[in-house]
Parts: C-alpha cells; sequence; structure tokens
C-alpha cells in the first residue's frame, strides 16, 4: 500500500490502511515521519484516556465495558493495549484481546496491541504517533491501556487527557503500586473486583492519601465489578466530568503542551541517539578510548568531553 | 530496527483445549516474536477482523473438535474477502492426514499435528516470512 492510499484510507477510516499505517510507525518505518506529517492535520478531535493498573486488575475488561457505553451513544473508540516486552527474547505476549472479543466484529471500535518493547524511543513515541492515526480515522475516544509498572507506562499515561488507574482489594497493602508514581497520575480511581472483601478498606486508603495532596480536581474513587459490569456508568461519567472540568479551565492545554514537549524531547533523544552517539561509538578511534579509560589513562568524563567537541563542535562555538 | 514477527494465535470454533495453542504462543515468544493471544471459541470472522487490525504476519489457528476443514475455509475465505490474503495461516491440533491436502489446497502448508516440536514451527513460521 503506498503512502497516498494509507493517508486517503486513514480518512475514511479503512481498517486495513489504518492498520498497516500503525505498522508504519511501529517498525519505524522511512516513511513513518512523511506519514504523520501528512496526517497531522487532521488530528486533534479525539479525547485521549489511559487506564493503569497492576496485572490482573481488569483493566482490559473495564475497557470492554466502557466502550460498549460509548458505543450505545453511537461513539467510535480506538484501543492501543500495551503488554510488556520480554527482556529476555524480545518477544512478547499480547493477551488484552481476550477480553475484548465481542469488540472485535464492531466496525466501530477498532483494537490495536502493542509490546512495549522499551527502548529510546521506540515505545512511547509509537503510542503516541498509534493515537494520532486513530485520531485521523476519527475515531473520539481513545484508549491507551497499559500495565501501570515501572516508569515508561506511566510516562504513556501522561499522553492522556484522563487517566484512570485500576486496582483490586487485594491491592490493599501494595503501597509499591502507588509509590511508583501511580498516585500522581491517576484522574480517576477503581476498585474493581468490587465484591471481594477489603473494597472498602482500599477505596478508604486510597482516598486518604488523596487527602495528602491538594488538588484543584480531585479523583473520585469508584468501585466497580467489570466483569458484571457493575459500577461501568459511573466511569463513563467521572471521565465526562473530567473532561468538562479540563475544558473549563486551561489545564487541557497545559497538559497537552506537556505531553507534546516530552513528544518532542523524545524524539530528540533519539535523533541525537542516532545521529550522534551512533557515530561515536562506531567511530574508529573509540576503541581506544575506552581502552584509555580503562588503564586509567584518561577518565569518562575527560573523554566524554572531548567527544562531543569533536562530534558537536557548535556546542563549544555557542558557548563562546 | 530489526523486523518483529507478529503472530496471532486463535482457537476457532467451540472445543476448550487451549494448552496447544499457549505452549506455542510461549515458544514464539521466545523466538522473539510477538504474539497477539485472543483465546478460545473464537468465530473466523473475529479472528480475521483481529488479524486485520493487528495487521499480522502469520495467524495459527488450533483446532481440536473436528470442525477444522469447515473453519479454517471460513478463515481463508474472509481474508480473500477482506483483500488480506497475504496473511499466511498455518494450522495446528488434531488434523487427520487425509484432511492435509484439503487445507493445503485452500492455502494452508504448514500443518502441525501433535507431537511436532516447537523449533519446527518457529523455523517454519521464520521461513515463510522471508519471502
Amino acid at each position: 500500500m503506498n503512502l497516498h492510499d494509507m493517508v486517503q484510507g486513514i480518512q475514511e477510516g479503512k481498517t486495513r490502511a489504518i492498520a498497516k499505517a500503525i505498522s508504519v510507525i511501529e517498525r519505524e518505518s522511512l516513511y513513518a515521519n512523511d506519514l504523520l506529517q501528512m496526517i497531522y492535520s487532521m488530528t486533534g478531535n479525539a479525547y485521549l484516556i489511559g487506564i493503569t493498573g497492576p496485572p490482573g486488575a481488569g483493566k482490559s475488561t473495564i475497557t470492554d465495558k466502557i466502550v460498549k457505553e460509548w458505543r450505545k451513544q453511537g461513539r467510535k473508540v480506538g484501543i492501543i493495549a500495551v503488554d510488556p516486552t520480554s527482556p529476555f527474547s524480545g518477544g512478547a505476549i499480547l493477551g488484552d484481546r481476550i477480553r475484548m472479543n465481542d469488540l472485535n466484529t464492531d466496525p466501530g471500535v477498532f483494537i490495536r496491541s502493542l509490546a512495549s518493547r522499551g527502548s529510546l524511543g521506540g515505545l512511547s513515541p509509537a503510542v503516541y504517533d498509534t493515537a494520532l492515526i486513530l485520531d485521523a480515522a476519527g475515531f473520539e475516544y481513545i484508549i491507551i491501556e497499559t500495565v501501570g509498572v515501572g516508569q515508561t507506562e506511566v510516562e504513556i499515561v501522561e499522553l492522556a487527557d484522563t487517566t484512570i488507574v485500576v486496582t483490586v482489594p487485594e491491592a490493599g497493602d501494595d503501597i509499591q503500586t502507588f509509590k511508583a508514581g501511580i498516585m500522581e497520575i491517576g484522574d480517576l480511581f477503581v476498585v474493581n473486583k468490587g465484591d471481594r472483601p477489603g473494597t472498602e478498606k482500599m477505596r478508604l486508603l486510597i482516598e486518604n492519601m488523596l487527602d495528602l495532596v491538594h488538588l484543584d480536581w480531585r479523583p473520585p474513587v469508584l468501585i466497580s465489578i467489570g466483569a458484571e459490569g457493575v459500577g461501568i456508568i459511573e466511569i463513563v461519567e467521572q471521565v465526562n466530568k473530567h473532561r468538562e472540568y479540563l475544558s473549563s479551565s486551561t489545564q487541557l492545554t497545559t497538559d497537552r503542551k506537556k505531553a507534546l514537549g516530552k513528544k518532542i524531547s523524545l524524539r530528540l533523544q533519539y535523533l541525537f541517539e542516532q545521529n550522534v552517539i551512533k557515530r561515536i561509538f562506531e567511530s574508529s578511534d573509540f576503541d581506544q578510548v575506552l581502552t584509555d579509560i580503562i588503564q586509567r589513562n584518561s577518565d569518562p568524563f575527560t573523554e566524554v568531553d572531548k567527544l562531543m567537541d569533536r562530534f558537536c563542535p557548535w556546542l563549544k562555538e555557542e558557548e563562546d | 530496527m530489526e523486523r518483529k514477527i507478529k503472530v496471532l494465535v486463535a482457537k476457532p470454533g467451540l472445543d476448550g483445549h487451549d494448552r496447544g495453542a499457549k505452549v506455542v504462543a510461549r515458544a514464539l515468544r521466545d523466538a522473539g516474536m510477538e504474539v497477539v493471544y485472543t483465546g478460545l471459541r473464537q468465530t473466523p470472522e473475529q479472528i480475521v477482523n483481529a488479524a486485520i487490525q493487528e495487521d499480522v504476519d502469520v495467524i495459527g489457528l488450533s483446532c481440536l473438535s473436528g470442525a477444522h476443514n469447515t473453519l479454517f475455509a471460513k478463515v481463508m475465505e474472509l481474508l480473500k474477502a477482506k483483500g488480506a490474503e497475504e496473511i499466511k495461516v498455518v494450522a495446528g491440533g488434531i488434523i487427520p492426514p487425509d484432511d492435509h491436502q484439503g487445507l493445503r489446497d485452500i492455502g494452508i502448508d504448514g500443518i502441525f499435528t501433535p507431537g511436532t516440536s516447537t523449533e519446527n514451527i518457529i523455523a517454519y513460521i521464520k521461513d515463510v516470512i522471508k519471502d
């Protein structure tokens, strides 16, 4: 499929074109930038929702149910489901679709599973750019679902306008989850599997933690039983409320500028890695530099300064 | 970046025996592939839609109920109808030797019955994707 057909297909909401376009981005193909440049003006209409939380909390099940609510209202929904890449083999099992099988045959829903991959320039840009493709294709809501452990996942969720943190009663004494920075990113907390013992305790624990910080938007803490569809309407209502809150202030613009700044920063880092660092590492005397450092004839700090002078001389000129 | 092979592993039909499919899914992951696992009791429509949205290179179908001739044929038919016939399809499960030629005739070349080592499946997939 050529680029022009792909762009036209995206604009017409054609599944094949959307899927192929996401692959172009995911594979960091040479056309990825051209493609994104061509579609960028068509984007900006979607609302991004992040869903995160520990494995097995019920994120996919809740996503499935929320999407069905939006489908009742005739909204088109895109889902980006991120699962971790195995650090050992580089492979991944992407299993989020298991909980969303009913959505597979709904033409108003597009689901794409992405492996986290987790290299610089890999993960976050792919998710952000995939969201752009879905946005251009006319999906009004885009859900980014990711396992909430580790910094990279937190970063993805920062791209979202509204972030839902899903947890379970059993995570009651698992303060680790909240230490990871998840507490700060939630606009809405859901204690799922709310028919299990400890639900109320967990809800109070989150409320107490929220009491410690002053926020303009006080995140609500909801209880749901995802598999039975209990508490889903309340989640949708709170997402709407948060959206109203964001658009009634300058917060939405501030947040989006922050996300964009991050995106640009990642892109710059990626280009620096590809164009400068890679060249340094491949330069003929680099091995000698390493040898010198190991033999204590020099030190890494001096050598890095020298490399910067050599490969990025313009930086020095600007200083002078 | 090295191009990752993406495979959809699905179980069409009504049998509930997913051990084999899961073992294969894990083996493919351990071989560095990205595996979309869609679980049990899938209709051919669900499988084909998922494969197209995910833009996979290969679909692995597992069936132990005996309904493979009907279900696999339907998958091939839908792939063609949706213009996605470039996606390769491989099959596993209880597939009697008498049915192999029929499946080959509709474009399913890799047929892996019980006793196949996962290395064979990995090697086969890597080989068909090369072209």
